[in-house]
């Protein structure tokens, strides 16, 4: 059965379906069981599964990622919740040498099967340190698996696979996507590690991006279409690591114009994996235009007043493609101050 | 008890001995991987180790090869290891940092000073999830003790009360650096300890009987409150920190400071105590000498004889 649930119910879901197939599954955080439960993705699940298997934790990141470490390599697999990435960053010493060496290092004798769940922020002011995108920081790094889902069904799916996985999966939310909804199955179902899919077909050029990136894909998509007559084929990578290669080599054949959209800035970023992985496997003749696009590279401010202009979104997407596919047009759109908020439902305060 | 305190004996000797084998056949250049050997710590990993079970898991960190050795780990897997070896204990691909043997119960070692130790409580706090009572004990230096890890592993292990046994092992030296650059007048891991909620003794590590005796008196404190425990031992390691040699000359050690340690050197006091109690030791101490010796022999040639892991190797085991 099918339902219009948002991401953050959908991750409430895959978290409740796991930890009742698996009694191993545990889920702590800070603010895993207080009253919001991480923007409500594990609202409801210390009543259900007690404080045993769902709890709060010490402000201690790096502490608290090696007890995940040792508790996954005895039996158990937890998941580790950050309301920002940037927190998670006090434990990369634990999930870069340790987690991502682990399995490699004991050759294959012990393997560290957890989910650490990290959220990106954006708008109302997040600045500089609650706003930044770092998948390309755990991209780097063989032995992490690293998703990064845009749709309800996909986050679930993927969710489940993360938790079933034999290995550490960083597993990046865009906070803005927590109120997007779609038909999610209420079935427990699992989606590929791995695997991109198509967002949307079209001929002209391909728009490759991931996680929140695909909403403005899809928005710039549809401008171009309705306003341009441009039929662009948007890529919903879905995982970061591993890349799903095929896809994104399929898409290129397929158009020979390619736009990689970063969810972050572009330097040393996702978008750069994009474009080399095309000009290592295709001929020069079958890529006619190729392309990045991401962040300004400077810290994201908080003001809204500068914010507006930091985001790489529909806008630029759509101008950047007029400019790659030679078009004198110009989307003269100009960026919303207003436009820092996902709807206007959302108040903030993060 | 004389026969116990053969077998304690025969275990010092015989880390020490492995030791120095490993130290006089690291010039050949066969063995390529930074060797943090135990030399002078001995009767730490010895003592404590001979109070846990199979199944109580130990956790280590750079300076391994004593608590591997004392926990049971396999000593022919240990130096194909070292020499990078297929039938290493980890294929080659862990080296000495890496030491493991799980079916003797000794979790992989990691050498990011501090690391082990959430590790080390985290697999305590999985063995209370599944009701299981056994021991975890995790080995830890003074360096370790000034890691944010360490204080926030001792926080979480007292909020929930897990059966840890805590031992420090303080050399005086991180590196070259001694304790007076890095930690203020008198701050004593054991206070730190305390003051994380732990209850704990201090000893002298050069002294098996005392390390025994200690230990024994923690395991019950665990096993009768349930709670962690936390031992600090002062010992003294007397070559290099990393590497074969004595480097004395370096000067970065007092000369008087030297010689109290090499005075009290483990292995000459339980040797000095076991002749008084026993006559025969002499003959004894022979005996085991020349048994382990053989060991040694053998496991070297072992070693050095097996084959390296082949180029396909390289991409295994990224994933699990």
């Amino acid at each position: 059965m099918d339902r219009n649930i948002d991401c953050a119910t959908a991750i409430n879901e895959a978290t409740e379906q796991c930890m009742k197939k698996y009694k191993n599954v545990f889920i702590f955080g800070l603010g895993v069981p207080d009253p919001k439960g991480i923007f409500g993705t594990t609202t409801g699940l210390q009543k259900k599964f007690g404080n045993q298997r769902v709890f709060d934790m010490p402000l201690a990141e790096n502490g608290m990622m090696g007890v995940a470490v040792g508790a996954a390599l005895n039996g158990f697999r937890p998941i580790i919740t950050h309301q920002r990435i940037e927190f998670a960053l006090l434990s990369m010493e634990q999930i870069i040498n340790q987690a991502a060496k682990w399995n490699y290092m004991t050759a294959g004798k012990q393997k560290v099967p957890l989910v650490i769940r990290m959220i990106v922020g954006k708008g109302w002011g997040q600045g500089p340190q609650h706003s930044q995108s770092l998948e390309s920081l755990f991209g780097h790094i063989p032995g992490l698996k690293v998703v990064m889902p845009f749709s309800p069904k996909d986050t679930k799916g993927l969710l489940i696979s993360s938790i079933e996985d034999n290995n550490p999966v960083v597993f990046i939310e865009h906070r803005w996507l927590h109120s997007i909804k779609q038909k999610v199955p209420k079935s427990y179902y699992k989606i590929k590690i791995g695997s991109g899919r198509i967002a949307s077909k079209g001929n002209d050029i391909s728009l490759i991006s991931y996680s929140y990136g695909i909403f403005e894909c899809l928005k710039a998509s549809k401008i171009l279409k309705e306003k341009f007559n441009i039929s662009s084929e948007v890529v919903d990578l879905r995982t970061i690591r591993p890349l799903d290669k095929n896809i994104i080599l399929k898409s290129a054949k397929k158009t020979k114009r390619i736009l990689a959209v970063d969810n972050s800035w572009k330097s040393f970023g996702v978008s750069a994996e994009i474009i080399s992985l095309i000009t290592d496997n295709l001929k020069t003749k079958d890529i006619k235009k190729i392309a990045r696009i991401g962040n300004v590279e400077v810290p994201c401010p908080s003001t809204r007043a500068l914010a507006k202009d930091f985001y790489c979104n529909y806008i630029s997407i759509v101008n950047k493609v007029l400019e790659m596919l030679g078009s004198k047009k110009k989307y003269l759109k100009k960026n919303n101050l207003n436009d820092d908020v996902p709807d206007k439902s959302f108040k903030g305060p993060f | 008890m004389n026969k116990n305190l053969n077998k304690i004996y025969s275990k010092m000797i015989r880390i020490r001995m492995i030791e120095q084998k490993i130290a006089s056949m690291y010039a050949e250049q066969e063995m390529r991987c930074p060797v943090h050997l135990s030399i002078g710590q001995e009767a730490v990993a010895t003592g404590v180790c001979s109070q846990l079970k199979t199944n109580d898991i130990v956790l280590s960190a750079h300076r391994a090869h004593a608590h591997y050795l004392a926990k049971g780990g396999d000593l022919k897997k240990m130096l194909s290891e070292l020499y990078g070896k297929e039938n290493g204990c980890v294929m080659g691909k862990g080296g000495s940092m890496h030491l493991a043997d799980l079916s003797a119960g000794f979790y992989p070692a990691v050498p990011i000073v501090g690391s082990t130790i959430p590790i080390g409580v985290g697999v305590a706090f999985a063995n209370k999830m599944k009701k299981n009572s056994n021991i975890t004990c995790i080995f830890l230096g003074d360096g370790s003790t000034e890691e944010g890890v360490f204080h926030e592993s001792l926080d979480f292990a007292s909020l929930k009360n897990l059966n840890i046994l805590f031992v420090c092992e303080n050399n005086f030296y991180s590196v070259y650096s001694p304790m007076n650059v890095r930690q203020f007048e008198n701050r004593s891991a054991l206070n730190l300890a305390k003051s994380h909620g732990l209850q704990g003794n201090r000893g002298d590590g050069s002294s098996i009987i005392e390390v025994i005796k200690k230990t024994k008196n923690g395991i019950n404190y665990i096993k009768k409150n349930k709670k962690p425990f936390f031992l600090e031992f002062q010992t003294y390691r007397f070559i290099e920190h990393c590497g074969p040699n004595n480097d004395d000359n370096l000067k970065y050690r007092d000369k008087s400071e030297i010689e109290k340690w090499l005075d009290k050197d483990p292995i000459k006091l339980i040797e000095k105590y076991m002749s008084k109690k026993n006559k025969k030791f002499i003959f004894e101490k022979e005996k085991i000498i020349s048994k382990i010796n053989l060991e040694i022999k053998k496991s070297f040639n072992y070693a050095k004889n097996s084959k390296f892991p082949s180029s396909k190797r390289l991409k295994e085991h990224l994933y699990g």
